[in-house]
């Protein structure tokens, strides 16, 4: 039993086959990547994933369990968490706000313990407030830690996404062009950082990327889209060899 | 059977004022995605113009098809200006904030009018008559009384479908027409194919508010002229462009004319204990269409990409 | 982990216990309080205390909703009224005596709460769906629903609610110590909400439902909570309103008064819970100063309104409060709030 397993995912919107008969396996430690031209359904994958949208078809399991139909809260709580292409941050609050925003599902307790300030509350907001500047300085954040979000530079919003997705305490990381926007210096420090996070975190990894020497860096495995349907699988050197990928990025030869 | 005519005659009467309100708001929604919360006041501000156009024509003419057009043609320019005033002044410096921010000046416009018209020297609280110029009286009716069609739902009628008729000959047949249908597909767009977007919404809001105008001018001479009488006439056509889909012109005549109905129907069918309860039902229509169709009759879907 | 990182949190805090025994000590220092006040200010002026507080529970409970969590809320006079009138209503047809009076007035004032939070849920679970200004028009149906229902309904079984006529003879046992002790508790309630690791999901769902969502935030949750909390404190305002002046008239809950209410929060700075107590004192007081244009109140408000709007869309305060809160140094301005004056901060 893997730890994401998702079979025959097929999506249609209004007709349009977005996504058709998607498959994947990924194992707790591993970095799959999934790439495509633009407009290949990645983030359609994603988003039926992280339960934005409800797929036509097909199942996706995690640790064995069908998430299909849950909300994407739910869906969180079971361990699957994300990073958006176009920046979500909450934009208006604080860089250790943010994270703290992630650390909302660990409470157990609930408005009354938050407006009588009973022990538990305020043990729970000491711990979370703890966790969330250990996990901002692991990502190299803390020195910004009380700044508004939305005044970072671009590549720390980035990084802030991804601290955020892992204070909800993941087992699936799930990241939507985490370098779109990095110049290429930015770009080596993000690869290590993915690798660190694999490593230190034993998440498993699925990465939406469009920059080929990150992606075959770092990948285990690969999976291509284009027009949502797979056109390849393999490791980084059986892609970069098949035809059809090269047919989906540059055009038939002729 | 005469019963259910006479009814129908009367919902289709008083749903034709909403459909020339709902109008309003739909080609507002359609370019700007902006409730104009202010556009019911637009309506008493028709109503208030006629009224003072009528006493005013009264004093030197005693011909209905003298006096009927100035004060229709009249109250139409002054609820024009109005529009543009509105616009220009309240919305067109919220150009690019968040829509709530445009919605929250739209309610302080609406506050705004109906206190100001609440004053003695303008219009004052208490409700006052329309002037003697013209009345309701019944000109169709059938041998026992039971089925009465007077001038005013000809009136109302008649100029609402005229209305229509200049409406789509302006949006589906003149260059501004195709620049207004540009600029509420896309906004940004219409404004690189060098579509000058400040002058189409002026003209927007500006037809808009004289379509309102001429349901206020029926209004006025069918009921009273009062300062809060925007207030739930202007609910219940928003209920009727939501309804028909908001964005869509066709939609807010069809959406104006079930609201009416729906509305006299109620009140001519329901025990008499329960009438009071008239006013709900748009609310209620409202809540259930935002909850099973919020895109109403005719309206399109725009998900949000994630 | 940096120096650096942790020095923010080291803002001077007292324990919970001590601020805790020292708002019990507040709230029964009310009672001899207020009766000091009501035997030496004259009357006016004790008239126009009781609105602050009515008005700033109003404020502040809706700056819950409106503010920090973003759910534009046009109908708040309609829970207000539900509140009113149950407690008008009960305490009319029991009329306590003597040493009941408190424990009557405690208990109409909390279900007058209760029924308001139910209310706003019966509201909220189904509209809180829809978005921005469609959130605004269905919470104001319900309001117009709920002042419809009461102007149709004469009497409940054997309780009298007087219908269109206004429900009039309500035993006066509001004071001082019940409006700014019910306010007092108001405000504390919604600053440690919106101030603690769980309130944070408040401001998320505002800042982005989406992203709010998929960090494992149960976004519908967390807005029916603040609803129906923010309800359920505008029906103790509403009790408190009702035995104050001991008659109502239904039409003074309609669209209006929401509007008044939003327009404090809009004032102060949406999601600012000091800054909708500011707006509520000056927009209460001020127009009784200026009495030569008591008609102009309105128009004020409307003005209001717009010109902020314009000028200063994030309100006196923005999202910030009169003085820093721990763990949250002076944040900037957000992006929502005004451009010119980030321009100003870069210049």
């Amino acid at each position: 039993m893997s730890l994401l397993e998702i079979s025959n995912l097929s999506v249609v919107f209004g007709g349009l086959k977005a996504l058709c008969d998607f498959d994947l396996t990924l194992e707790q430690g591993e970095l799959v990547g999934l790439i495509g031209p633009n407009g290949a359904g990645k983030t359609t994958t994603f988003n039926i994933v992280t339960g934005v949208y409800r797929p036509t078809a097909g199942d996706v399991r995690l640790d064995g369990r069908s998430i299909v139909g849950f909300k994407p809260h739910q869906i969180n709580h079971r361990g699957i968490a994300r990073t958006f292409q176009n920046i979500r941050l909450f934009a208006g609050m604080s860089v250790l706000d943010n994270v703290l925003v992630g650390f909302n599902q660990s409470l157990r307790h609930g408005f009354a313990g938050t407006v009588f300030r009973t022990p538990r509350h305020q043990h729970e907001d000491q711990r979370n407030q703890d966790r969330a500047v250990e996990l901002l300085s692991t990502l190299g954040l803390d020195d910004r830690a009380m700044e508004i979000a939305h005044n970072l530079p671009y590549g720390d919003q980035r990084r802030l996404e991804i601290a955020r997705a892992l204070a909800t305490n993941p087992k699936v990381l799930l990241l939507d062009e985490p370098a779109a926007g990095m110049n290429p210096q930015e770009k080596i420090e993000l690869s290590g950082l993915i690798e660190m996070i694999r490593q230190r975190f034993g998440v498993g990894i699925w990465l939406i990327e469009h920059d080929m020497k990150l992606v075959m860096s770092i990948c285990q495995r690969l999976t291509v889209l284009d027009h949502g349907q797979v056109i390849a699988v393999g490791t980084p050197e059986q892609v970069r060899a098949d035809p059809r990928v090269c047919e989906a990025y540059l055009g038939e030869p002729t | 059977m005469d019963q259910l005519i006479q009814q129908l005659i009367n919902g289709l009467s008083v749903g034709a004022t909403y459909a020339l309100i709902a109008l309003g708001y739909t080609m507002v929604y359609g370019i700007l995605r902006l409730i104009n919360f202010a556009h019911g006041e637009v309506y008493m501000v028709g109503a208030v113009s006629s009224y003072y156009l009528a006493e005013w024509t009264m004093g030197w003419t005693g011909s209905l098809w003298v006096a009927l057009p100035i004060v229709v043609v009249g109250s139409m320019l002054v609820c024009s200006i109005l529009g543009f005033l509105i616009e220009f002044l309240a919305y067109r410096p919220l150009r690019d904030r968040p829509r709530l921010v445009v919605l929250i000046s739209a309610i302080g416009v609406s506050l705004l009018l109906q206190n100001l018209a609440q004053f003695p020297e303008l219009f004052g609280p208490t409700p006052r008559r329309f002037p003697a110029l013209i009345q309701s009286t019944p000109v169709f009716y059938n041998a026992a009384h039971t089925i009465v069609l007077t001038n005013l739902d000809v009136l109302s009628l008649g100029l609402t479908l005229g209305l229509m008729v200049i409406m789509t000959w302006v949006v589906l047949g003149t260059k501004t027409g195709l620049a207004l249908r540009a600029v509420s597909f896309r906004f940004d767009t219409s404004m690189l194919m060098g579509i000058n977007t400040g002058r189409i919404i002026s003209f927007t809001f500006m037809f808009g508010s004289a379509l309102a105008a001429v349901a206020g001018t029926i209004d006025a001479i069918r009921y009273d002229v009062r300062p809060l009488m925007g207030l739930l006439p202007g609910l219940k056509a928003f209920v009727a462009a939501v309804l028909g889909g908001i964005g869509s012109i066709p939609g807010a005549v069809v959406g104006g004319l079930f609201m009416g109905l729906s509305e006299t129907l109620v009140k001519g069918y329901l025990p008499s204990a329960y009438t009071g309860y008239a006013d709900a039902v748009a609310f209620v229509l409202l809540i259930v269409i935002l909850l099973v169709r919020p895109t109403g009759l005719f309206g399109r879907v725009a998900p949000e990409k994630v | 982990m940096s120096v650096n990182a942790l020095t923010f949190r080291r803002l001077p805090q007292l324990p919970v216990w001590v601020i805790n025994l020292a708002l019990t000590a507040i709230l029964a220092g009310l009672w001899p309080l207020g009766r000091v006040l009501e035997h030496q200010l004259n009357p006016y002026f004790l008239q126009i205390l009781i609105l602050v507080g009515i008005n700033i529970m109003l404020a502040v409970s809706l700056n819950l909703v409106n503010g920090i969590t973003g759910q534009f809320s046009l109908g708040h006079a309609g829970f207000m009224a539900v509140g009113a009138y149950a407690a008008g209503v009960l305490l009319r047809h029991y009329q306590p005596q003597g040493w009941e009076i408190p424990l009557v007035m405690l208990g109409v004032l909390c279900l007058g709460g209760v029924l308001a939070a139910l209310a706003g849920l019966v509201v909220g679970i189904p509209t809180l769906r829809l978005q921005g200004d469609y959130l605004a028009i269905a919470t104001l149906g319900f309001g117009e629903i709920i002042n419809v229902v009461i102007i149709n309904t004469e009497s409940v079984g054997s309780f009298y609610v007087g219908g269109s006529a206004g429900l009039h003879g309500i035993p006066i046992h509001a004071n001082f110590f019940w409006t700014f002790g019910a306010a007092l508790i108001c405000i504390v309630c919604v600053w440690r909400l919106a101030y603690s690791n769980k309130g944070k999901a408040f401001a998320a769902i505002r800042e982005d439902e989406i992203a709010a969502g998929a960090m494992g935030v149960n976004t519908t949750y967390y807005k029916v909570a603040a609803f129906a909390i923010g309800a359920f404190f505008a029906g103790v305002a509403g009790g408190v309103s009702a035995t104050w002046f001991g008659n109502l008239d239904p039409e003074s809950f309609r669209f209006m008064r929401s509007i008044e209410i939003v327009a404090m929060v809009v004032l102060g700075g949406s999601g600012s819970i000091t800054g909708a107590i500011l707006a509520a004192v000056v927009l209460t007081w001020l127009p009784e100063q200026l009495r030569a244009v008591q008609e102009w109140r309105l128009v004020i408000y409307a003005l209001v309104l717009i010109l902020m709007m314009i000028f200063r869309p994030a309100g006196l305060l923005g999202n910030r409060e009169l003085w820093p809160i721990p763990g949250r140094r002076r944040p900037g301005p957000s992006p929502t709030a005004d451009p010119d004056s980030r321009q100003r901060m870069m210049a």
